[in-house]
């Protein structure tokens, strides 16, 4: 006992004995595999891509080399009106989509909490638009805005709404409506099951004493409902927000970033960039700028909701 | 069976929390030992460190001959009992009976043969083959006993398995315990928070407080007499009155004098105490009471005076608390005496309050440590 | 009051119905309608109904072969997510050791990679090792949300089982990997199983990878394929909502057979219980 050295009593540092060593170097062993991996596809490639995009790479011009060019692509970038454009694009379809996503979500959550009978059902009905490719929801509704064989023209004309069929991917404008209803369509279901399952873990209790303290349906869900929905809410618009800023399949399906590029959102952009025009280094720089912004917005879910769900399970 | 031993360990958690604090702690073989204290006091760390689902920051952990102290859990051969008896539950009770050994490779005759056997001694039998959801709280308890004494371990460990059983059933298991630490004679580390699980349980009982062991040894030594204020305080049920007394020496000898009680000093525990001032700590059991007139002129004969406050039958005792006065006022300490049922006074009632010689215990003020 | 409070959110909720059910009834009703009606004035019912889009897919088109792809990449990245994933998962939730916030971290983080900004240098290297249009060069790549998606889930799932069960089994004289297999991976399969489900959804929709390293049609997935049909004189509705039909189709049996889970699944994560 006493011929051991050590730190004074009670101030000693966790030790690292032999069970701590072992059990940390199963946790490696069982860690690896898929931290590797992730490693390997995902952050070796990001790290090319940041260093592609420190280089001039036009595949049409390969007699060019590849010359560093420091930050010139992003230079180009910022003063690229096309650029700007998609940037402005992806905005107005993240604002646009978020806002009637959460506010359809929150109204149907409201509805579905309420209405007990064939939940199950409805539960199964409404996921499906969640759970089939992008691409085929995409092309759905860009038959129903077809201008001759879609319903939305043919139901406008017999109300009265229209003499003439709509062409609606050929305004520029009018292509915004298809876009963000069949992202709407398709998510909403989401977002309403998410903050469903955030208004089904209130309890029942708050309830019933703010009714015996006489206050109102509006009062309840202002002062009960809505401050213990803000953490559903918070994950339903942080996982909304980074969605539809990458948004691709989509818009690439629906309208091909058309008319013209009036539609391009910057994933597409980017796309474009790298498999059409194949400037590798532009395109690489305009990867790095979508990851920057996707990275910042995460690191915010991180900082709201992270603590909590990385913190628990010593 | 085995012996357990404790060796000067510490343990301080990551986030800083010290939860035990230089322990030294010796079991004999065939011992059962309890564990005892409030929430937080390190009993449960003890275990789980004897059980090696914990390392010492410091210290060592002996287990019969053996320093298991970098032994892993599962080569230390032992039971645990846990408090919500973890049993496994997709496996037959069978099966969650049989699971130790055969994790220790034994051959599956043994283990059928072992299993049946500790069934039939624990009524088990029609359930060898559900589940344990299809079984009651009483019955999942006895699984889990069942579970450990299947595996015939160095030592027993137990983790407040009562906790989760209504009052009656605990009665009667605490009563079983005792009859299975009697019958396999097996050394036995219990942990508890209930003082009177302890005191009926333990051959001896290791009252810890703050990570710090505070008293060891046989329940009726550490109620009769309590190493420091703290112990008094936890063991014994209704718990210990308090009093903050000086030592006055005058020309009747010496007394003890505060908080509206004032009384006489026995010479034998005059010498041993030292000066004071001391926390005085006196049981319910010994304080008795006597009518008091409504006034009371000149100095009282009584160790203290003062008026019923509440009176509690509790069948076949009653306890009484009574608020002391002092020079005059009636806004003194509380003091509860526990009386036969026939002499309990009323509310409200003038009252002399009398400690019994051998009632006194003694603490120092400032360490807490007993005095004398 | 009460009234209108009683029906409303039935209302809302039949709307909501409607509005899901519509297009996936038109989607089919368009597939089951000859090509000559298809672009004349359509109207809410259906007239007459053939299956000729869908036998000129199967038979022309050989809309098999995505299906096939598919199935292959998305059941096999399923399979090796969920079996290295757990092991993974398990050690994230329940050992200790250093940097396990920080690992824990990273995965979460990989899953807001967006996939645009791996694309080209996914792309050289796949050219590079030879495997632009074959199924490894799809499976790997789908690692990249496959993975993390995988293991962020499990690692919920494990969290929610007891530690006293493993504490138990190893006081029994299990070691870790044995407590492991014996007791935890019989107790999480209902969790395995929707992760199982989720990773394969995600797989079967994925599409800009499959579109960025696929070439013809032997590897094209099922999104990739229908995305892609091109028709001779105008764009053949009639089969892409044949194959929209049949895209959707086992994604809907899914969905109706464990929607139970699949939502438990999906909001168990992200809201704290």
């Amino acid at each position: 006992m006493a011929d051991r050295p050590g730190p004074a009593a009670g101030t000693a540092p966790p030790r690292g004995g032999a069970i701590e060593a072992r059990e940390a170097r199963l946790a490696w062993g069982l860690v690896l595999p898929a931290l590797a991996t992730v490693l390997l596809v995902a952050l070796f490639p990001l790290a090319w891509t940041v260093w592609e995009s420190l280089h001039l790479h036009d595949l049409r011009m390969p007699w060019l080399g590849r010359p560093f060019v420091g930050l010139g692509n992003y230079a180009e970038a910022l003063g690229d009106p096309r650029f700007l454009q998609a940037m402005g694009h992806t905005l107005l379809f993240t604002v646009a989509t978020v806002a009637l996503e959460l506010g359809l979500g929150l109204v149907l959550a409201l509805a579905l909490n309420r209405a007990y009978r064939g939940r199950g059902l409805v539960r199964a009905a409404v996921l499906i638009p969640w759970a089939i490719p992008t691409v085929v929801a995409a092309l759905l509704w860009r038959f129903m805005f077809d201008a001759e064989a879609g319903i939305v023209n043919a139901v406008a004309m017999g109300a009265g709404f229209m003499d003439r069929p709509f062409v609606w991917f050929v305004e520029a404008g009018a292509a915004w409506v298809p876009v963000i209803l069949s992202d709407v369509w398709k998510m909403t279901p989401f977002v309403a099951l998410l903050l469903l399952a955030g208004l089904q873990n209130i309890d029942a209790s708050l309830y019933e004493a703010a009714r015996i303290d006489g206050a109102s349906a509006w009062r309840q869900f202002r002062h009960v409902t809505l401050p213990l929905l803000k953490p559903a809410i918070l994950v339903a618009l942080i996982f909304r927000t980074l969605d539809a800023f990458r948004v691709f399949d989509l818009i690439y399906v629906l309208t091909g970033g058309g008319p013209g590029t009036s539609t391009e959102p910057i994933a597409l952009y980017t796309f474009n960039s790298l498999l059409q025009n194949l400037r590798f280094g532009y395109g690489s720089a305009l990867s790095v700028l979508v990851f920057l912004v996707t990275f910042g917005l995460a690191l915010l879910y991180i900082r709201f909701l992270g603590a909590d769900l990385l913190g628990g399970g010593e | 069976m085995a012996s357990v031993r404790l060796e000067d360990v510490h343990k301080t958690y990551p986030n800083g929390h010290v939860a035990a604090r230089g322990l030294d702690l010796s079991i004999e073989d065939g011992e059962f030992v309890v564990l005892v204290g409030p929430s937080g006091c390190g009993k449960s760390t003890a275990l789980r460190i004897v059980a090696g689902l914990e390392t010492p920051t410091e210290g060592r952990v002996w287990i019969g001959d053996r320093d298991c102290t970098e032994v892993p859990a599962q080569d230390r051969d032992i039971a645990m009992v846990f408090q919500s008896y973890a049993l496994y539950p997709h496996m037959t009770i069978r099966d969650n009976m049989g699971f130790g050994l055969r994790m220790r490779r034994h051959d599956a005759a043994q283990i059928r043969e072992r299993v049946e056997r500790v069934a039939a001694a624990l009524g088990l039998e029609e359930f060898l083959d559900r589940k344990p959801g299809q079984l009651s709280g009483g019955q999942r308890q006895r699984v889990a006993l069942g579970r450990a004494i299947v595996r015939e371990p160095q030592a027993f460990l137990f983790d407040e398995p009562l906790s989760n059983l209504d009052a009656r059933l605990r009665v009667q298991t605490r009563a079983e315990l005792r009859r299975m630490h009697r019958r396999l004679g097996a050394t036995m580390v219990y942990v508890t928070h209930d003082q009177e699980e302890a005191m009926t349980l333990g051959d001896r009982v290791a009252v810890l407080n703050d990570g710090i062991l505070q008293q060891y040894g046989a329940p009726l030594d550490v109620y009769r007499r309590p190493a420091n204020r703290f112990v008094a305080g936890f063991v014994g049920s209704p718990s210990m009155n308090f009093f903050e007394v000086e030592l006055r020496r005058g020309d009747g000898g010496p007394r003890l004098a505060g908080d509206a009680l004032d009384r006489a000093l026995p010479p034998g525990l005059a010498e041993r105490a030292g000066a004071g001032p001391f926390t005085l700590g006196v049981r319910p059991h010994d304080v008795e009471l006597s009518p008091s007139p409504e006034t009371r002129d000149g100095a009282p004969e009584a160790d203290a005076r003062g008026r019923v406050d509440v009176v509690e039958p509790l069948g076949a005792a009653t306890l009484v608390h009574v608020r002391l006065s002092a020079a005059g006022s009636t806004d003194g300490p509380e003091v509860r005496a526990i009386v036969p049922p026939e002499r309990a006074p009323a509310e409200g009632a003038w009252v002399d309050v009398q400690v019994r010689a051998d009632g006194l215990h003694l603490f120092d003020q400032a360490t807490g440590r007993r005095a004398g | 009051m009460n009234r209108a409070a009683r029906w409303l959110p039935v209302a809302v909720v039949a709307a909501l119905v409607l509005a899901t059910a519509f297009p996936f009834y038109w989607a089919v009703v368009s597939s089951l309608t000859p090509e000559a009606r298809l672009f004349e004035s359509p109207s809410l019912l259906p007239g007459e109904l053939v299956l000729d889009h869908y036998r000129a897919l199967f038979d022309e088109r050989n809309f098999w072969v995505p299906i096939r792809n598919s199935l292959v990449v998305a059941g096999t990245t399923t399979l090796f997510c969920v079996t290295v994933g757990s092991l993974c998962a398990y050690a994230l939730a329940r050992l200790r050791f250093r940097f396990r916030g920080l690992v824990l971290g990273f995965i979460l983080a990989v899953t807001m990679f967006p996939q645009i900004s791996i694309v080209s240098p996914l792309y050289l290297l796949l050219r590079a090792i030879g495997l632009i249009n074959t199924y490894p060069g799809l499976i790997l790549p789908y690692m990249t949300f496959a993975m993390p998606l995988t293991v962020w889930l499990l690692v919920g799932f494990f969290r929610q089982l007891p530690a006293e069960l493993e504490e138990a089994a190893m006081v029994d004289g299990a070691s870790r990997m044995q407590a492991f297999r014996e007791v935890i991976l019989p107790l999480a399969l209902p969790g395995l199983a929707t992760t199982g489900i989720l990773t394969f959804v995600y797989s079967w929709n994925e599409f800009l990878f499959a579109l960025s390293f696929t070439l013809g049609p032997e590897r094209q997935t099922v999104p990739v394929a229908i995305a892609l049909f091109r028709g001779q004189y105008q764009v053949p509705w009639g089969q892409i909502l044949a194959a929209a039909v049949v895209a959707t189709a086992p994604v809907a049996a899914l969905v109706l057979a464990f929607q139970r889970r699949i939502v438990q699944g999906l909001t168990a994560g992200a809201v704290k219980g």
